[in-house]
């Protein structure tokens, strides 16, 4: 389908190098997926089904969930590697759905980045450009553009060997910026990194994709990494979109328990407990429920709601009171301690109950300058209106 | 070796106790030089290095350990799939130094014995077309990786490494850690690949022009896109649809002789007709690449490459013509030949010699030297004087290929520094 490039939307052949981007006259990086789908051959169920998903112009979107989720075929879909079997996907206004990746105008970022050792730091970001023909003078220009954003304008003309290893590592990234792109694509950069270089980087990369504006898609398994690095975030499961939002809706409002226990560290405690006389029966202790909320059951709950609560949304109450929590461990980072506790059957069923640490625990955020000792038994509340309420039958969230 | 509280953990398939009396403890980077071989390396982003272990030399690279795991379980699969590729010994993993810092796992592979990476094919200043053979090679090598379903995400001349095959090279995936097996490829997979390999070699031989590697007059874009055709040729050669009238049959066989001269054995032909059966469609399904090694391994237990294969081929049924054995039994040909001809060459050269050049490499020089002799001496030479004039004049100032690769200690130099990316920051 190369006759397609030619035919609407010259703005767009960016790649080949044959405009400079000037800020309001060309269109619209934006991506859309829409009813995306990919079905491996030999397969059943939709590796990605029916994907919709539109990410702004300069936004940064993050693709996130756990392994087998369908998060790198779906940027593998937008990059071309991946056929879209029904849907399709556009760049701007522009259909891509059967354009080849190098005909995308996308650039898969920290794909490859050694450095070539005889060549100049211009050349090393530069070359791509001789070859797609671009004029020195411009290719000059762009360079020393990206070298501008990077804080390598004063090292353009040394060879790589005289940088440092992040220096290198900026005019790799350079190599991918002098293309301008509409998109850049990232598949867990990080993913090589040990902890701590891994925070420091993804700021940086934040930083970096704010500074430059460009449209930017990143896959990553680490709902951390995803609520500290995108602008809106998009969990998976299964191969179905399960809910879009800026960070703070995914952890204030998750759509159902799969985002609610996925996004969150520690992760949200949720349990599935009888409504009788319009209260969540957590053993002895209750969870009051509105009349808006009870009127929402069907009949597939089977008169059973799926209660989540934040370890932060726990307070600390008298003795005999609230909910039993036998303390296995305490978890103390300076500014937080979290309790890692077993709920006893006694109040209810306990193996109802779930979290990050385990089915029949829960973790309770406590004061960390007074912790409870290993063994003793406290008694949390849930605080009024912290509460996440789910259909037991479909997981869906139920909005009083 | 100094003792280290470390606990390493050692996944190989077969493992040599050696293994262990390495310096794991310390960062690769700094291995004493008494372990190393002095092999050039390619550019790399990772730290690699050529260690000698037991009497061979093993590739050692630092990597994360998700990664090491995962790039040594897909060399495994391409072995096991029979795709030219690096042999993975194992990982190594739990490695600390002596302050108890936790240093990065290594992906340990097999030193391909006679290979040669592209960096020294060029600083030997070969003939001026090697660069169209390596591109033949590695488009070759290409083909064979996407039939099997290998996208490999990141093809360079420096993942690869050459053998000579005959006056060609064989070319083999030294780096996989881009890479995923699929099931079978999609078109953008394959094209993806295609335009990474193009710019990538585009690039490393623009950069052997910028070190004064290669002549400044070499096109090395038209070189990078000529991979892009050569692959995209030999592609359609081997998986084309090809549709022709009921009374051309005989293109079937065609077809399939055009493929065995490719290089290509094929496995499964699909062959339908129309309704009325006036038209018949053929297409390769399943084609392996090695159609001569694997004849001549037939005959004669020699396991030599395709191209390799292809001449010592020729030169049995030269011998079958001359000796007028057409009607016997190949085998019973094959197997005087080798004893007969093959053997008794290759045998004849001195054993200080035998580490330049792989025993059928030797071989296909011997014929081509004889070819040489006879036009000089216009009369057909015996083998045994072609084997002595080879042996004092030619093979003397042939470097040593089995692993020292005869590269001049300034090129080592040059190669040694090589800069790359250190892993541990991606933006500094």
């Amino acid at each position: 389908m190369s006759e397609w490039t030619t035919s609407t939307d010259t703005l767009h052949n960016g790649s080949s190098g044959t405009y400079l981007p000037v800020k309001g006259l060309i269109s619209m990086a934006t991506v859309t997926f829409d009813h995306a789908t990919r079905i491996y051959p030999g397969t059943e169920r939709p590796a990605v089904d029916a994907l919709n998903l539109a990410v702004e112009d300069g936004e940064f979107l993050v693709l996130v969930g756990p392994s087998g989720c369908g998060k790198s075929t779906s940027l593998r879909m937008l990059a071309g590697l991946e056929d879209v079997n029904s849907g399709s996907i556009l760049i701007g206004d522009r259909d891509v759905t059967d354009v080849q990746p190098k005909d995308r105008d996308i650039a898969m970022v920290f794909q490859n980045y050694a450095l070539y050792p005889h060549m100049t730091v211009a050349d090393n970001m530069g070359f791509a450009l001789k070859i797609a023909g671009t004029p020195k003078a411009e290719i000059r220009q762009r360079v020393e553009e990206a070298a501008k954003i990077l804080d390598l304008s004063q090292y353009l003309d040394r060879k790589p060997k005289a940088l440092s290893g992040g220096q290198r590592q900026r005019v790799a990234m350079g190599r991918a910026i002098v293309r301008q792109p509409q998109v850049f694509l990232m598949d867990e950069p990080l993913s090589n990194l040990d902890a701590k270089l891994r925070v420091q980087t993804r700021t940086q990369i934040a930083s970096l994709q704010r500074r430059l504006g460009v449209t930017t898609v990143y896959v990553t398994h680490d709902q951390t990494e995803a609520l500290t690095m995108g602008d809106r975030i998009a969990v998976l499961k299964d191969g179905v979109l399960q809910q879009v939002g800026t960070p703070r809706d995914m952890y204030d409002t998750p759509n159902n328990v799969f985002v609610a226990g996925f996004i969150g560290s520690p992760a949200m405690n949720i349990g599935t407990f009888p409504v009788l006389d319009g209260s969540a029966n957590l053993g002895r202790a209750r969870v009051p429920l509105e009349r808006s909320v009870i009127s929402q059951l069907t009949e597939d709950d089977r008169n059973h709601i799926t209660v989540g609560f934040r370890p932060e949304s726990l307070d600390l109450v008298p003795a005999g009171e609230g909910i039993p929590v036998v303390v296995n461990i305490v978890e103390e980072l300076g500014s937080d301690a979290f309790v890692y506790g077993s709920l006893t059957n006694e109040f209810g069923h306990a193996d109802a109950v779930h979290s990050g640490a385990g089915d029949a625990q829960i973790i309770v955020r406590v004061d960390p300058r007074r912790v409870p000792d290993k063994g003793e038994t406290i008694y949390v509340r849930i605080r009024g209106g912290e509460q996440h309420l789910f259909h037991a039958g479909t997981g869906e969230r139920i909005d009083a | 070796m100094s003792p280290t509280r470390q606990s390493l953990q050692i996944t190989a398939a077969n493992p040599d106790p050696a293994l262990l009396d390495l310096p794991w403890h310390v960062p690769l980077e700094d291995w004493p030089q008494e372990n190393l071989a002095a092999l050039p390396r390619g550019i790399s982003r990772h730290i690699v290095r050529f260690v000698r272990l037991s009497g061979r030399v093993i590739a050692v690279k630092e990597i994360g350990e998700t990664v090491a795991y995962r790039e040594y379980e897909l060399l495994r699969q391409l072995s096991r799939i029979d795709v030219p590729s690096v042999e993975p010994v194992g990982v190594i993993t739990g490695r600390r130094d002596p302050d108890g810092e936790p240093l990065e796992a290594v992906l340990i592979t097999e030193h391909l014995q006679f290979s040669l990476p592209y960096r020294a094919l060029f600083s030997q200043s070969l003939r001026p077309d090697t660069a169209t053979r390596l591109i033949d090679a590695l488009a070759v090598l290409l083909v064979r990786l996407h039939l099997a379903g290998f996208y490999w995400g990141d093809v360079s001349l420096s993942n690869t490494l050459f053998r000579r095959d005959a006056e060609t090279f064989a070319a083999y995936l030294v780096d996989a850690e881009t890479g995923d097996l699929h099931h079978n490829l999609t078109v953008g997979q394959r094209e993806y690949d295609l335009e990474v390999a193009r710019v990538n070699i585009i690039g490393e031989l623009m950069d052997l022009q910028a070190g004064e590697f290669l002549e400044e007059d070499v096109d090395a874009v038209a070189i990078g896109n000529a991979l892009a055709e050569r692959y995209t040729e030999l592609w359609r050669a081997l998986t084309e649809v090809e549709s022709f009238g009921y009374g051309e049959r005989w293109r079937v066989q065609a077809r399939i002789d055009r493929l065995n001269d490719l290089g290509f054995d094929v496995g499964e032909l699909d062959i339908t007709t129309d309704v009325d059966g006036t038209t018949v469609r053929i297409q390769p399904k399943v084609v392996d690449a090695g159609h001569h090694s694997r004849r001549l391994m037939r005959l004669t237990g020699l396991d030599v490459q395709e191209n390799q294969a292809r001449r010592l081929l020729n030169d049995l049924d030269e011998y079958r013509a001359a000796t007028d054995r057409q009607r016997e039994d190949e085998a019973f040909v094959a197997h005087d030949w080798l004893t007969e001809i093959f053997e008794p060459a290759v045998r004849s050269v001195p054993k200080k010699f035998r580490k330049k050049l792989e025993p059928a490499q030797i071989y296909h020089e011997l014929l081509d030297h004889r070819w040489y002799l006879s036009q000089q001496q216009h009369r057909d030479v015996p083998m045994a004087d072609v084997v002595k004039s080879y042996v004092a004049n030619v093979l003397p100032d042939r470097p040593d290929e089995q692993a020292i690769l005869g590269v001049q200690s300034g090129d080592l130099r040059d190669t040694e520094q090589l800069p790359r990316i250190e892993d541990d920051i991606i933006l500094g």
